[in-house]
């Protein structure tokens, strides 16, 4: 497999960041793929039965969100960070404000604050109508 | 925890995981054990949990994963039956990377439970005095009119 850092290289050189994704398993279990929009990659989690939490509602595995949140966030670091190292997650916290119904969901990220070594960014998770988020989350990301 | 409280059987909540969670069915979360107030699981390394191809380690994703799931069902544990529960909020710190080719435990407890809020604390782990990453978390007891399972009354442990 293609090293990470090599993919985020080659991702930063072409503008597209897919590759960047799909180097990172966890991410393709979840099926996971980028749209580029002028504010950065915009992070769009599939409908998939098996990322169920709960079939008699039925939503989302609340843990399903938290990690699409986090994905987003690290995605939108990596793409305003220069560097190839990939920032480590020091801290997440996730305000879930709506069940998550098992359809497709999208996640974006903006940097809040981007320090020399810490990393602030917020990021959201919508489905059918980004004005009515499902659940927002704040990240803490050390890049050293 | 309340000693009045019946404890839930094992059963119950292995019956819950393997049939009405299918992302933690998928995921192959093992209950390890139920206390009063207390849940303890675990989750098997496998590949496709990676979030660093180089090192091996976990994404944290999955690790909110498993922390959610078993905080939430601390909470079952807390009130000695299986009600509908929503997370509100977690808050989780990564300490250390996630080992390769080792198991991860999770054990959480809720150590209060009002009419509405429940509040959970929990720590993933390889090794019990080594902590991976630790969450609090609080979560809405009866946020749906729905039960979180449907099962036979014979199965043992009341559903509300």
């Amino acid at each position: 497999m293609r090293s990470l850092e090599e993919a985020i290289a080659e991702a930063k050189r072409t503008g597209d960041y897919q590759g960047m994704v799909d180097a990172i398993p966890y991410n393709a279990f979840l099926g996971l793929h980028l749209k580029r929009t002028e504010d950065g990659p915009l992070c769009v989690l599939p409908a998939d039965p098996k990322l169920v939490g709960n079939p008699l509602l039925p939503a989302l595995h609340g843990g399903v969100v938290g990690a699409l949140l986090e994905s987003a966030a690290l995605m939108q670091l990596m793409w305003a960070h220069e560097t190839v190292h990939v920032p480590k997650t020091i801290n997440l916290t996730v305000d879930y404000l709506r069940s998550a119904k098992p359809v497709e969901t999208f996640a974006q990220g903006a940097l809040t604050r981007h320090g020399r070594r810490i990393a602030n960014v917020r990021v959201e998770a919508w489905q059918d109508d980004r004005d009515r988020p499902v659940a927002t989350a704040l990240a803490h990301f050390l890049l050293t | 925890m309340n000693d009045r409280i019946p404890p839930l059987s094992k059963t119950v909540i292995e019956a819950m995981i393997r049939d009405n969670i299918p992302h933690c069915g998928e995921l192959g979360v093992r209950l390890v054990d139920v206390g009063p107030g207390s849940m303890t699981m675990a989750l098997d390394y496998q590949e496709r949990f990676v979030g660093n191809p180089e090192t091996g380690v976990l994404h944290g994703g999955i690790i909110t994963t498993l922390v959610d799931t078993v905080s939430g069902m601390s909470v079952y544990a807390a009130l000695g039956k299986l009600v509908a529960v929503a997370t509100l909020d977690l808050r989780i710190d990564y300490l250390k990377p996630a080992m390769p080719h080792m198991p991860l435990i999770a054990h959480a407890e809720c150590y209060k439970t009002t009419r509405q809020i429940a509040f959970t604390r929990c720590t993933a782990y390889h090794q019990a005095d080594d902590p991976v990453a630790t969450c609090v978390g609080t979560f809405m007891i009866g946020s749906s009119s729905k039960p979180p399972v449907q099962m036979p009354a014979q199965a043992g442990g009341a559903v509300e």
